[in-house]
């Protein structure tokens, strides 16, 4: 039998080719490991004597300026996905060159605020709403890690594949995407979660 | 993932046969390690029916090898005995049956039922194994630690597992790497037979051990990453000195712990039966699915009820997600959710019996040939039987508080899982022997091998029973020599463990017939020597790379056996309607 089917075109039923397919389901676990984190979270909250309200210890402003951060980058990242659709090789990497630059802007404001907490004595063994904040942004901090080695990739070397294969490339900025878009969604839930509540 | 560029005959050994992306040789992969943790895990289990058969007598022969930090003058610490028990639990469930029934016989025969050339994702298939054997080296390497492995129970229970030795942090590293590697696993799985099928293989068509795996895999998905994360919280409570799983006030050994406090320890109990209960599943209903195959082909008729045995499968895989907190009805979590997860808990047993009953009534009136891999299959249904209806009392509140955390609770699961999962295994092995070597096993050795094992398998655990309802605790390291209410069932330890040797013994015809028969067995004739139906059996003996010669369709359901009008008794799905 010859090469592997579906992918690069969809197949009829599913209306999926594999890689997509793969991704939705690694995002769904990825649902269930932050899941069990947040209600982690309402456990230990609602469990607790004292719970410190959020604004008082974090920096409000840089999570927010963050959480913008973050939204323009899904944004230009869909830019990229959709110049390649156009065709427009310069356009694609002109944003996802942003979208790397916007990520990685964010993982510098985030470890000038985990910074700020070691100055003042605040680790993770201080009390339990540092612990579960340290490990949730942590833990999505390495998710944006993981995803600007992912994006630097198809930026850099990995892009030579839109000589040979353009169908393939695009669905693996596709794929890139719809990951890039999930890092950002668990933000969106963490600032007001950690920072306001 | 664009591997069939590559022409299988020309890569190198180590491209072929160690970082290989062959979905049969990952198989084969998974299958022998995995088989070698069974037989260290049942070798740890050997040791500890010593202390419980002989309590603080020297063991013999083996003891002088222990060391002095684990059994001095071969007499085995109360720290060792816990080491082995935790051990042996994670080694069985995590590095022995999961990787063996869902990583072995479902990576090699699943793209194979469905007629694809390999999994979806071959590459993270490679990477899925070796996670895995990663994992299982940080486990084994942890035996070696100051203060041995982890003896926390395999349950790693907080406080006590936050302030156990440092073999406890080897066990939760090495948890993640096997966590991650059935979260791949998982998802090729899953996108395997839902992108793969071949043509004509519709849902309704799917052979039913090809479904049990898919749930099997949506389970290992959605139910490991909690797992994980109360994996990561503790690996921080350890070694950043966290409190999520530590109370305010925790006093140890008479010293207060320099903690802040504040944690719960019922938060890594809930976590962990969050994945623990769908785990149970992910142990039996692969095995279901290979006794299912087993049947249909040796009872020569179709199953009884498949389209019932599909949706009942479906069912339990949802249902298993709101059953966990059974295992915590002592703790203080209150009635009413108690009561929520008593009565789940009932619904989640109607569909296991659904499948029970089809898998019976489909003896009934067939032509049955008592070949080895049926003996083994037949002999689940009783088993399974029993360890799955003496669950009921446990998943009700008022029994399960005289019952938790007594040998009724170890007799209860290991009938499920050992003359239950292990001899489903037993049996998927003897039948699909011949597809993967070429070559039949020998069915004397077989016989050898089976009926002491039937035998012995009941002697070691129907004891359990007896001594659970008396009410001796799971854990005692002396098997409850200080325990009044014990007494009358201390002989029963005896008889267990001499059982439990015995049965090791008789374990041995296997690994020889295993062996043997790769090597000089009886060579099969054809390609389907059971005469199956499933597709598995249309591909070359053993299949090439790429599984078919010629692209299959499919034309008909799973088991269409002694079709009226037909001219064999059994009709492969790939074969034309005239």
């Amino acid at each position: 039998m010859e090469l592997m089917p579906y992918i690069v075109e969809e197949r009829k039923d599913t209306g999926l080719y594999n890689a997509k397919l793969g991704i939705w389901l690694f995002l769904s676990s990825e649902v269930m490991l932050f899941g069990a984190l947040f209600s982690s979270y309402v456990l230990l909250r609602t469990g607790a004597a004292h719970w410190p309200q959020g604004s008082s210890i974090l920096n409000v402003p840089m999570g927010a300026f963050n959480t913008v951060v973050l939204i323009a980058s899904s944004v230009s990242m869909v830019f990229a996905w959709a110049a390649l659709k156009e065709n427009k090789f310069g356009k694609f990497k002109f944003n996802l060159g942003i979208t790397i630059l916007l990520a990685l802007t964010f993982l510098v404001v985030k470890s000038f605020e985990y910074g700020a907490k070691f100055e003042h004595h605040m680790y993770p063994k201080t009390n339990t709403f540092l612990a579960i904040y340290f490990t949730l942004t942590a833990l999505h901090a390495l998710h944006v890690i993981g995803g600007i080695i992912v994006n630097s990739y198809f930026w850099g070397p990995g892009s030579k594949m839109w000589q040979t294969d353009p169908q393939r490339f695009t669905n693996r900025i596709e794929i890139a995407g719809i990951y890039w878009h999930f890092v950002d969604l668990v933000w969106i839930f963490l600032f007001p979660v950690l920072y306001l509540l | 993932m664009s591997h069939s560029h590559e022409d299988p005959r020309r890569l190198s050994f180590w491209r072929k046969y160690i970082f290989a992306t062959d979905h049969k040789i990952i198989g084969l992969q998974y299958g022998i390690t995995s088989l070698f943790f069974l037989l260290f895990g049942f070798c740890l289990m050997l040791l500890m029916r010593w202390q419980l058969a002989y309590p603080g007598e020297p063991i013999p022969w083996i003891g002088k090898f222990l060391g002095e930090s684990r059994a001095p003058g071969g007499i085995m610490l109360p720290e060792f005995y816990n080491e082995l028990g935790a051990m042996h639990g994670t080694i069985m469930v995590f590095l022995g049956v999961v990787p063996l029934v869902f990583g072995a016989f479902g990576n090699y025969f699943v793209p194979l039922q469905i007629g694809a050339p390999d999994m979806a994702f071959p590459k993270l298939n490679m990477t899925s194994y070796w996670l895995f054997f990663i994992g299982g080296v940080v486990m084994l390497a942890s035996f070696f630690l100051p203060g041995g492995a982890a003896n926390s129970g395999w349950t790693a229970y907080p406080p006590l597992a936050d302030i156990a030795p440092i073999g406890q942090t080897f066990w939760l590293i090495g948890m993640v790497f096997l966590i991650n590697s059935s979260l791949l696993g998982a998802i090729n799985f899953i996108a395997t037979v839902f992108q793969l099928r071949a043509e004509g293989m519709t849902f309704m068509r799917l052979p039913f051990f090809v479904w049990a795996q898919l749930v099997t895999a949506f389970l290992l998905l959605l139910a490991f990453p909690p797992l994980e994360a109360a994996g990561v919280m503790q690996l921080l409570d350890r070694v950043a000195h966290t409190s999520f799983f530590l109370p305010s006030g925790l006093v140890v050994s008479g010293e207060p712990l320099p903690e802040s406090g504040g944690g719960s320890v019922l938060l890594w109990q809930h976590l962990f039966w969050f994945l623990g209960h769908p785990e149970v599943y992910v142990l039996i209903l692969p095995a279901m699915g290979i006794v299912a195959e087993i049947i249909a082909n040796n009872i020569r008729k179709p199953l009884w009820g498949y389209k019932s045995m599909v949706y009942s499968v479906i069912f339990l895989g949802f249902m298993s997600f709101i059953v966990w907190a059974h295992h915590m009805y002592l703790t203080g979590m209150g009635t009413a959710i108690s009561a929520f997860f008593q009565t789940t808990t009932m619904i989640i047993s109607i569909p296991s019996v659904i499948i029970l009953t089809c898998l019976f009534l489909s003896l009934w009136g067939g032509s049955i040939r008592f070949n080895i891999p049926m003996l083994f299959a037949l002999s689940f249904l009783p088993m399974f039987g029993i360890g799955g209806l003496t669950g009921l009392p446990l998943g009700l509140a008022a029994p399960d508080i005289h019952l938790h955390d007594t040998y009724y609770v170890i007799a209860h699961f290991h009938y499920v899982v050992a003359p239950g999962t292990i001899f489903a295994l037993f049996a998927g092995i003897y039948y699909w022997f011949p597809k993967v070597t070429g070559r039949k096993m020998s069915e004397v050795l077989g016989h050898i091998h089976f009926w002491p094992s039937l035998f012995l398998m009941n002697c070691i655990f129907m004891p359990m029973f007896v001594q659970g309802l008396a009410g001796v605790s799971r854990r005692l390291y002396d098997g409850g020599q200080q325990y009044a209410h014990a007494q009358a069932t201390l002989p029963l330890n005896e008889m267990s463990s001499i059982c439990a040797w015995l049965l090791g013994l008789f374990q041995l015809p296997f690994i020889f017939n295993l062996i043997w028969s790769m090597l000089k067995g009886k060579k099969v004739a054809s390609d389907n020597p059971w005469e199956a139906t499933t597709l598995e059996w249309a591909t070359p003996t053993p299949p090439g790379h790429g599984n078919f010669v010629k692209v299959p369709k499919v034309y008909r359901g799973p088991y269409e056996y002694s079709v009226p009008g037909a001219a064999k008794d059994f009709t492969p799905q790939d074969q034309e309607r005239v």
